[in-house]
């Protein structure tokens, strides 16, 4: 089991090392001096060099690495071009806030599949099944921003029943929060649910077609049981190792919904930093993205091999 | 495989995708989703011919509701919606293939490369795909389109680019099971060099396993191009686009209820997907068997 973890754990570094060197690859391309976009067209040379200087971006590319991914490591993550303050401070209200959105969407997505997948499999073959993998598969390939158009027509507009923006007045308490998360959260939670519903099903008939069910049902369990006791169990894990993958496909998808509904978050952060070329905040808000991802896809394994006497700890990387 | 067994493998392969295809044509899904992308391709073909007005002409008539004369209403500068939405169906049906080929081509490649060669080709072409996944690909691409500079070209290389590892990864894991059979091993016999068994012999097996990824990507290639366009990286105004209509009118959502000129576009977009997706399925439900 340690090793395992440790395994799993050395191999996140790796990618965490070429996931740095590849986003700051990518900063340092951004085109234009950085002095003189920061300080505009109208400055002098020498200003614009003075600046160059300060922020250290003239010194050789090997050594701005270095001090970037020290300094990163030891809680530095610089100091916005933008807005010439520490980029942590900003960078954490903006984290806050999509993991809020977040937690939203993980709530009404992950207990809404789960139950559409079991039910999915228990109707194999029948139209509720057709019916809920297909519009599944359907919703999964819309563009999140689409249907959170539909979403903010149908439940703004139409029968204004939820709010059209997602920041809540300051000050708000818990339930009012989640009440102007709920639009952006469901705009996410339909793309995640094909996917998610689909690994559930996947899951359940596995399960319902094995010999351990079939033990069950002939010792005298009530179908109820053996559908919770088995096909329910069995459904989770799948969808655990799912859940997982799509930790990645979610932040993606909040730089577009963010951006729709204006609300502060890390995808709107990264939005606007690239939109400005702040690439301080860009580098570093990317790197603590991938360390979010890669974080969460460890606790993903963890929970995933805890919860299935399965798994392999040894062999499998 | 001997000369003279030839010409008997290559009637089966014709008889094989004739089955394939009455299996294609014989699927619902495939078939309706066929319909939709065939009429959205008209669209894009015939846009000059088919739209009643004109997609870029402005008139004082702004934010007009639907009517008989303005079927789907007019937007802020008294474009026609329902012509633009015609028009808005090249740009998409360009882009998202030709994003999509590159990656297949080079994914193709790298996977047959890092499949049969193994060893630290293998090694570190997986490192760097694993690093390039492990961000969220709108974030990467929001990036170097920032990077790069935008255009239909820049975007068209960086959704290429990005989409190569994950057809890299399913190329690979196709190769690596092939390579097992014996028809390799006996073309290493033969003294067939390594690219002749990669192209010609490994190639031809592993198609099925491609042409499905090849729709899938393209309906992903679709879902990504439309939130990069939708965040201002992908076609610029004026030019008729889907997403770009939705971008440059969902503010008004909030001040009026212009429904109509967010509601159209994104029910072609969802159309398109949809389409692309329900041809993904049944390509994929008929190459299973």
């Amino acid at each position: 089991m340690a090793r395992f973890l440790l395994k799993r754990l050395g191999l996140a570094i790796i990618t965490l090392f070429l996931v740095s060197v590849l986003v700051f690859a990518v900063a340092q391309v951004l085109p234009g001096n950085i002095g003189r976009n920061v300080l505009g067209g109208f400055a002098t040379p020498m200003a614009v060099a003075q600046l160059n200087h300060q922020l250290g971006v003239d010194r050789p590319v090997w050594t701005q690495y270095w001090s970037w991914i020290s300094n990163f490591a030891e809680g530095n993550l610089g100091t916005s071009l933008q807005y010439r303050v520490p980029v942590w401070p900003l960078l954490q209200t903006s984290l806050l806030n999509s993991l809020k959105l977040a937690a939203v969407a993980f709530v009404l997505v992950v207990p809404l599949s789960i139950l559409g997948g079991v039910f999915a499999a228990l109707r194999r073959g029948r139209l509720a099944d057709r019916v809920i993998t297909l519009s599944g598969l359907s919703l999964t390939a819309i563009p999140e921003f689409v249907s959170a158009i539909v979403l903010i027509l149908v439940f703004g507009l139409l029968l204004r029943v939820l709010p059209v923006e997602a920041t809540a007045p300051p000050g708000s308490g818990f339930f009012t929060q989640v009440k102007y998360l709920l639009l952006p959260g469901a705009a996410l939670t339909l793309v995640l649910f094909g996917y998610i519903a689909r690994m559930a099903r996947a899951g359940t008939i596995e399960a319902l077609d094995s010999d351990y069910t079939r033990t069950a049902y002939l010792k005298g369990l009530p179908t109820r049981t053996v559908i919770r006791r088995h096909g329910l169990r069995n459904s989770v894990l799948p969808t655990i190792a799912v859940v997982a993958t799509q930790i990645g496909y979610l932040v993606g998808g909040l730089v577009v919904i963010e951006k729709l509904f204006n609300y502060n978050g890390i995808g709107q952060r990264i939005y606007t930093a690239a939109q400005n070329k702040d690439f301080t905040m860009l580098q570093s808000s990317v790197l603590v993205i991938a360390i979010v991802y890669l974080a969460a896809s460890l606790i993903a394994d963890l929970v995933y091999s805890l919860l299935n006497p399965r798994i392999r700890y040894g062999g499998a990387a | 495989m001997s000369v003279l067994a030839l010409p008997a493998s290559a009637a089966r392969a014709r008889s094989a995708r004739r089955a394939t295809l009455r299996a294609l044509a014989s699927s619902k899904t495939f078939v309706v989703g066929v319909v939709i992308l065939g009429w959205w391709v008209l669209c894009a073909l015939f846009s000059s011919v088919i739209t009643p007005h004109d997609p870029l002409t402005q008139s004082p008539d702004v934010l007009g509701a639907p009517s008989l004369h303005h079927l789907m209403g007019t937007d802020q500068l008294g474009r026609d919606v329902f012509s633009r939405v015609l028009a808005g169906a090249g740009s998409i049906l360009a882009i998202a293939p030709a994003a999509t080929l590159l990656a297949v081509a080079a994914g193709t490649t790298l996977g047959l490369l890092t499949g049969y060669l193994r060893g630290a080709v293998d090694d570190i072409v997986s490192r760097l795909i694993e690093a390039v996944l492990a961000l969220p690909l709108v974030v990467i691409a929001v990036v170097v389109v920032v990077a790069l500079g935008h255009s239909t070209l820049t975007l068209i290389v960086v959704l290429g680019v990005l989409f190569t590892p994950l057809i890299t990864r399913t190329v690979r894991a196709a190769v690596l099971s092939e390579r097992e059979l014996d028809y390799v091993p006996a073309a290493r016999l033969r003294g067939e060099r390594a690219p002749h068994i990669m192209f010609a012999e490994i190639l031809p097996n592993i198609t099925a396993p491609i042409i499905v990824e090849t729709t899938v990507r393209l309906g992903y290639a679709i879902f990504m191009i439309a939130g990069l366009t939708f965040l201002g990286f992908g076609v610029q105004e004026p030019s008729p686009n889907w997403a770009l209509q939705i971008s440059d009118n969902y503010t008004l959502l909030a001040a009026g209820n212009y429904w109509w000129t967010v509601l159209f576009p994104a029910l072609a977009i969802a159309s398109l997907v949809i389409a692309i997706n329900l041809i993904a399925d049944g390509v994929s439900r008929v190459s299973e068997r």
